[in-house]
């Protein structure tokens, strides 16, 4: 573990959660543990438990979300946290207020933590290395350069329909050049050592040396799904796209949008996820979305678990580990 | 260093509690044990009394009181109770009964999940040191203990029990 990482406290302890890389595999086994045990909260009558009672939360999202942003609101309020739900593009920044002073504004609310969403690679970063001890950040998507916690929810998604990681071949396909999300699940897998990691998209679309970060490039996407275990689709992100990366958009969705036909070439027993919003009829066939190998709504519902995870062993207030010394359950 | 206890024969122990459990029989009462030591003793009580709905089982991390000290534990089990407890009679069964802090926390989870008619608590161990005005109805064994000294039960198989003294 790398001290310096600002994610880490000087016990090493997890209290940011910005990108994966650099979160060591016992501490990304710690969190999907714990999300398992949050999954049964969420299916009893009273579904909130109290570990953050008294704890603000602000969703900060300077980019528009619905599922990210509903999914932590839903999971801070489970946790007994007040929310407060900030779209600052449309209040403060727009009247010339800097990122860190938004920020700073709320911190003198006497708010603990931030979770956020930004165009700018590296947003959240730097609102951690800003902020007092007390206050903690999760980054909800920054840019193209990571979203740690939907790669969590979808290594929770795996595991729980395909069992351990180490056992699978996982082929995510589409647009990785402009995704966050699969620099960080890519981060994710191959620290939980998954068997293969392959990325499947047209070349214009693949970060170049992608393969420098332990996964295999399939230009060809029949080629790609052959005898994987699980097929992770990616929406085609023509609001960050420059130029002309995509010859037609029917074109793509022949060659790499996701239809029964080409899901036929992986496991029999596959499981599609796609960590949404969907272009149907372009990233995915609708029969495939809504068919028997699809798992695409499961994961918005275990999404809420994880993130009570996160935010609960991010704010909790010492070593995260059996062995701690008051850690133990005692009567 | 420590020491483990010879004078509690825990099996007997245990035997004694479900005897004193019976007469409760009648009201159908449903039984949640306390993870970890508590689901061990309520295993063996929910045989005994032949009880025929399933045990349920709770795991309280999520409802301690020192959450912001000490923090969540990754390897929290999962609570489950598998029967409502909507106006059903509850034995709520643990290991140790000591702060009381733990049954507090077990009946504000219990009763996220219901309303129950009652909540009895049953415990293998009555020690001193409440914290809380918190008692057992059916106590198997009553110990006074050192303020630095805990007992844990060992487990599943066979029980044990064991003397902890905490250095200063």
């Amino acid at each position: 573990m790398r001290r310096d990482d600002l994610q880490f406290d000087s016990h090493g302890r997890l209290r940011h959660l910005l990108t994966i890389e650099g979160i060591p595999r016992q501490t990304l086994l710690d969190i999907l543990n714990t999300a398992e045990s949050f999954i049964s909260v969420g299916e009893r009558e009273i579904k909130k438990v109290p570990l953050l009672r008294g704890k603000t939360v602000v969703n900060l999202f300077f980019e528009s979300s619905t599922r990210t942003r509903t999914t932590f609101e839903i999971a801070a309020k489970r946790l007994s946290a007040d929310v407060i739900n900030l779209n600052p593009s449309a209040s403060s920044t727009s009247k010339g207020e800097t990122l860190l002073d938004t920020v700073r504004n709320l911190e003198a609310m006497h708010t603990e933590l931030f979770v956020v969403r930004h165009r700018e690679s590296g947003a959240a970063h730097l609102i951690a290395a800003h902020v007092p001890e007390h206050v903690h950040i999760v980054n909800a998507g920054d840019g193209r350069h990571a979203h740690p916690t939907q790669a969590l929810l979808d290594l929770f998604t795996i595991r729980r329909h395909k069992g351990p990681i180490e056992n699978l071949k996982v082929a995510i396909v589409g647009d990785i050049l402009h995704s966050r999300v699969a620099r960080s699940e890519i981060h994710a897998l191959t620290t939980l050592g998954a068997a293969e990691v392959r990325v499947i998209a047209p070349k214009t679309l693949l970060p170049t040396a992608v393969e420098k970060l332990g996964v295999h490039a399939y230009t060809d996407m029949r080629e790609g799904l052959n005898g994987v275990d699980v097929v992770i689709m990616l929406r085609l992100q023509r609001e960050r796209m420059t130029g002309a990366l995509i010859s037609s958009e029917q074109e793509y969705f022949n060659l790499y949008g996701l239809t029964q036909e080409k899901l036929g070439l992986a496991k029999p027993d596959a499981i599609v996820m796609h960590p949404g919003p969907m272009n149907r009829g372009l990233d995915i066939d609708s029969a495939v979305a809504d068919g028997p190998q699809s798992v695409i709504l499961p994961q918005v519902t275990y999404g809420i678990a994880v993130r009570m995870a996160i935010m609960a062993l991010i704010m909790g207030g010492a070593p995260q580990t059996e062995n701690a010394p008051a850690g133990g359950r005692r009567a | 260093m420590p020491q483990t206890s010879e004078l509690v024969d825990i099996n007997a122990t245990i035997a004694y509690m479900a005897d004193e459990l019976r007469p409760r029989l009648a009201q159908h009462p449903i039984m949640i044990g306390i993870h970890t030591g508590g689901v061990w003793i309520a295993e063996r009580l929910h045989a005994l009394l032949a009880l025929s709905e399933p045990l349920g089982t709770l795991d309280i991390s999520f409802y301690r009181d020192d959450f912001t000290r000490v923090g969540v534990n990754p390897t929290v089990k999962t609570s489950n109770l598998p029967v409502s407890v909507e106006d059903r009679h509850v034995i709520l069964v643990d290991d140790v009964l000591h702060t009381g802090r733990t049954i507090r926390a077990a009946l504000n989870e219990i009763f996220d999940y219901g309303r129950p008619a009652s909540v009895t608590l049953a415990v293998l161990i009555h020690r001193d040191g409440r914290e809380l005005p918190v008692e057992a109805q059916v106590a198997g064994h009553h110990v006074k203990l050192k303020k630095n000294q805990h007992i844990k039960l060992l487990g599943p198989e066979p029980l044990t029990l064991e003397i902890q003294e905490a250095h200063t």
